[in-house]
């Protein structure tokens, strides 16, 4: 597998223009005779269809959900970041770039994350003219916060829900599109397979989930933007369709896969309360601005919050971190949380939470201060948990959130199958081992609106584009596969349900083992053990799931079945990767790797690369290749926060 | 934790083509701090168990905002709780004993697919027809080169904030798409970057509005009662003389 990342070279402030000039172009006239499928409609997906129909291509779009409007993305709260310097305070595109590459703990490419800061600014403008309705200061002008510890106030928010409304944007350019006739809009279709032909990517095969009908469908580009693969976890905070199916069968078909192991734990979520529990929901960072995170001094002290004296809590942060406080980064966050809990500290009916408490606060700056900043986050919580934080103190605990890792791509964002190109959460681009609050909005929309369309001209112009059909071998044969493939997972149900294992009993377990050794702190033993359980995991899925149903109607358990047996084939390089990734880097402490003060101890003299995964058959073990990361602009430094 | 028992009569359809009806099941020890959906998901769990059909339902983020979830539960689009969806009600506002019936949207516009599971596209369709400001991607001026007073983004903001569920058709009694159809007008006729197409807008999506075999206004505002996001039927008013402008000028 070769990995060419195409970065270019020449000064960091030129390398996207430069670039752009040096790439092909498609004629205007010509644009038309190109097809393209967009697998995808988050912030993504949705801006790439709008862009790309608007420039002239014939765009064929397929969404899961039974609208576009759907797409996660759609659930993002706190803002999106750009490098405007609206507020003076010392922000530039540079420095965007800097905490950017710094907050991914050195682990992405300088090339790509400093176009993301380029074109941040241009995002703003695009959404603005849309009509998105951003927050305003009185003058009229666009008002911004600082978000997640940053030090300038870049980021911009339309209330809690700036994700809807930035999707809704894209979703507005999409439609009109679509009213045009300039993209076909598949709703209700769940991608199964890429379908490669002499080398080049030209067509996917999907499930239309209302019939259950398996369609080809051919082009002379794919663009997935099919989100990321958190719900390996079973219980995240993404939505219940999201899945790693599309990207994991482009990896299958020779896509390598970049840092699957980099998954972002978010420290401030609602515990979880029962077996029952389908999902885990995010309570915004900006929570900690006034908020105290704190525990019981004494192991298994049951008592009610109210009842604990002040001289018997530990605000643990705060002890630790002097500096930061209850401010730092999420990763260090979520890694205490996880800590105090597993000393017996955690409080709650399952001891697994914290409590993030703002009496203080509220004694400083009046209830109706702190009500007026958090209220929609307190009623959120009261409506889940039926307690009032404004009398008694929240309880959170981290959750799996965001997947930094992905399929890789090069500064094309094309992946290592030709004419295949992965856009937003589905690349494992920009965020390196971490991603900043309020930059998955951002690299969303500047894959979609403002860079995939060079990259798919440049293709376009630079290789001979041969016309195929749907009758060719590789469509009916990605066909056929697809359709044994369901006849194989509904085989066991024959005989009726006794003995038999529901789809969402295996993904807990699944959850359970990947959570337990995969997730925010690992270690060789526990990975080892997991990687010897997820085959018998596997194992009982294929001899023993009982799906009700045929494949030719509605079936929603089938849909989860088909998502369940990717993540249980995807779970394995997961673990490879944080097998042999033996430093503390970003999200995970690795626990063999820390400081004499048990902080993350970063590896950079044999881990400053990119782990791209090749599939290399059902039988043998995936093969690991390196990108090696070189950094000239910037000086890969150890964070502190004490 | 306390948990209580349940009488469940839900409207079971195989499809598009066939007739549906109630089947009433029973739902023992659910937790009071399940979501409704989670409590759905309990029952279809103990189906699969037993070798029935579990029911199809639409949802997806569980957090109430991606407008994919929905049912009327005992006559009410959403259940009881005030502005949430049916992920974000809990099963503490039940009590152990309540017969509880849940039932599609129902509309002349939505076609019911399977169980729960109904085809709101129409409701993408009239947002096709004009609900958008026609800008390409690029060229587009400095963000602060539009200055918009922060009432009015925020008035804007009310209104855009519709997340797209449809309970309003079906909790209306003549099946109008106005609250719906009147948000996204009332966005972009409340901002400057939406008024060079403010007529044709109006116009537009009022048209593919009655094309799609929605219903009018008669003022019931049941709509806004269910709303979980508290759209206001202000919005309808508004759309209203938006359309009358437009179509007096225009039209």
């Amino acid at each position: 597998m070769e990995l060419n990342s195409r970065a270019p070279s020449g000064p960091l402030e030129k390398k996207w223009s430069n670039h752009r000039f040096s790439n092909k172009l498609v004629n205007p006239a010509n644009r038309r005779k190109f097809n393209i499928i967009v697998v995808g409609t988050g912030l993504a997906g949705a801006s790439a269809s709008a862009t790309l129909a608007e420039q002239g291509y014939q765009v064929k779009t397929f969404c899961i959900q039974d609208s576009p409007r759907r797409a996660h993305s759609i659930a993002a709260q706190g803002g999106i970041n750009a490098a405007k310097n609206y507020q003076n305070d010392g922000d530039s595109i540079h420095r965007l770039f800097y905490d950017t590459i710094k907050g991914g703990d050195f682990r992405a490419r300088e090339a790509n994350v400093y176009r993301l800061a380029e074109v941040s600014n241009q995002i703003i403008d695009q959404c603005v003219a849309q009509g998105v309705p951003f927050a305003r200061e009185y003058g009229g002008t666009l008002a911004n916060r600082s978000f997640g510890g940053a030090q300038v106030s870049r980021t911009f928010y339309a209330r809690g829900q700036t994700g809807q409304q930035l999707l809704l944007g894209a979703y507005g350019a999409l439609s009109r599109q679509i009213h045009a006739g300039r993209v076909k809009m598949y709703t209700r279709r769940e991608m199964m397979d890429v379908v490669v032909v002499d080398g080049r990517a030209k067509g996917i095969t999907v499930r239309n989930v209302m019939t259950g009908e398996i369609e080809s469908h051919t082009a002379d580009v794919v663009i997935l933007a099919t989100g990321g693969y958190g719900n390996v976890y079973f219980l995240s905070t993404n939505a219940m369709a999201s899945n790693v199916t599309a990207a994991w069968r482009a990896h299958k078909r020779g896509a390598g896969f970049a840092n699957p192991s980099f998954v972002q734990i978010h420290p401030t979520c609602i515990p979880v309360h029962g077996d029952y529990q389908s999902k885990l929901t995010l309570m915004s960072e900006s929570l900690r601005n006034d908020g105290r995170v704190w525990v019981p001094k004494t192991k298994g002290d049951t008592r009610k919050a109210a009842n604990i004296p002040e001289s018997e809590r530990e605000y643990y942060l705060e002890n630790k971190y002097p500096s930061f406080g209850n401010l730092v980064p999420r990763d260090v966050a979520s890694r205490n949380a996880k800590e105090q809990c597993d000393y017996g500290k955690g409080v709650g009916t399952t001891g697994l939470a914290v409590y993030l408490d703002f009496a203080d606060a509220i004694k400083r700056d009046g209830k109706e201060t702190i009500y007026k900043k958090y209220g929609n986050l307190f009623q959120m919580y009261e409506k889940i948990t039926d307690s009032d934080p404004m009398v008694e103190p929240m309880m959170i605990y981290p959750a799996v959130h965001y997947t930094m890792g992905g399929l890789w791509v090069d500064y094309d964002l094309m992946t290592t199958i030709p004419g295949l190109f992965a856009i937003g959460e589905c690349n494992f681009s920009d965020h390196g081992a971490n991603r900043l609050g309020a930059s998955a909005l951002m690299q969303g929309l500047a894959d979609g609106y403002f860079i995939i369309a060079t990259s798919i001209a440049h293709y376009l112009g630079t290789n001979k584009i041969e016309v195929v059909s749907e009758h060719e071998a590789p469509f009916i044969d990605s066909k056929r596969w697809v359709e044994d493939r369901i006849s194989k997972m509904l085989k066991n149900s024959v005989g009726g349900s006794a003995g038999k294992f529901t789809v969402d009993e295996i993904h807990k377990e699944l959850g359970r083992l990947m959570w337990d050794n995969c997730g925010m702190g690992r270690n060789k033993a526990g990975l080892e053990t997991a990687l010897e359980e997820l085959p018998k995991i596997r194992k009982k899925f294929w001899d023993s799931v009982y799906l009700p149903g045929t494949n030719k109607e509605i079936n929603q358990s089938l849909e989860r079945a088909g998502r369940v047996a990717d993540f249980l084939e995807f779970g394995e390089i997961m673990i490879r990767d944080a097998l042999t990734r033996e430093e503390s880097c970003g999200c995970h402490l690795r626990e063999e790797s820390q400081t004499e003060e048990n902080e993350a101890k970063r590896d950079d003299a044999n881990y400053s690369h990119v782990s791209v995964w090749e599939h290399v058959g059902s039988e043998e073990a995936p093969v690991m290749h390196k990108e090696p990361l070189v950094f000239e602009y910037v000086t890969p430094s150890q964070r502190s926060y004490k | 934790m306390t948990s209580i028992n349940l009488t469940l009569k839900i409207w079971r359809q195989p499809n598009n083509d066939a007739l549906g009806g109630f089947e009433t099941y029973l739902l023992d020890g659910i937790h009071t701090d399940m979501s409704f959906l989670e409590m759905l998901d309990v029952l279809n769990e103990k189906l699969t168990k037993e070798g029935k059909d579990p029911v199809a339902f639409d949802h997806d983020c569980r957090e109430g905002i991606c407008g994919m979830c929905g049912a009327v539960v005992d006559g009410v689009a959403h259940g009881p709780e005030k502005e949430v969806t049916l992920c974000q009600l809990h099963m503490r506002h039940f009590h152990s004993g309540d017969t509880l019936v849940i039932e599609p949207f129902r509309s002349r516009a939505y076609p019911i697919k399977k169980d729960l599971l109904v085809d709101r596209s129409a409701l993408d369709r009239i947002i096709q027809a004009g609900g958008y400001v026609s800008v390409n991607t690029g060229g587009t001026p400095d963000g602060n080169s539009i200055p918009i007073p922060s009432q009015q983004a925020e008035l804007a903001m009310d209104a855009a904030a519709c997340i797209g569920c449809g309970a309003c058709v079906a909790s209306c009694p003549n099946g109008a798409a106005m609250l719906f159809t009147s948000a996204k007008i009332s966005q972009l006729a409340l901002l400057p970057q939406g008024q060079v197409e403010r007529k044709n807008r109006a116009l537009a999506m009022v048209e593919q509005m009655d094309k799609e075999g929605f219903g009018n206004c008669t003022n019931a505002k049941e709509c806004e009662a269910v709303c979980p996001k508290g759209i206001s039927i202000r919005n309808i008013a508004r759309m209203n003389k938006e359309f009358f402008k437009a179509i007096l000028t225009e039209g």
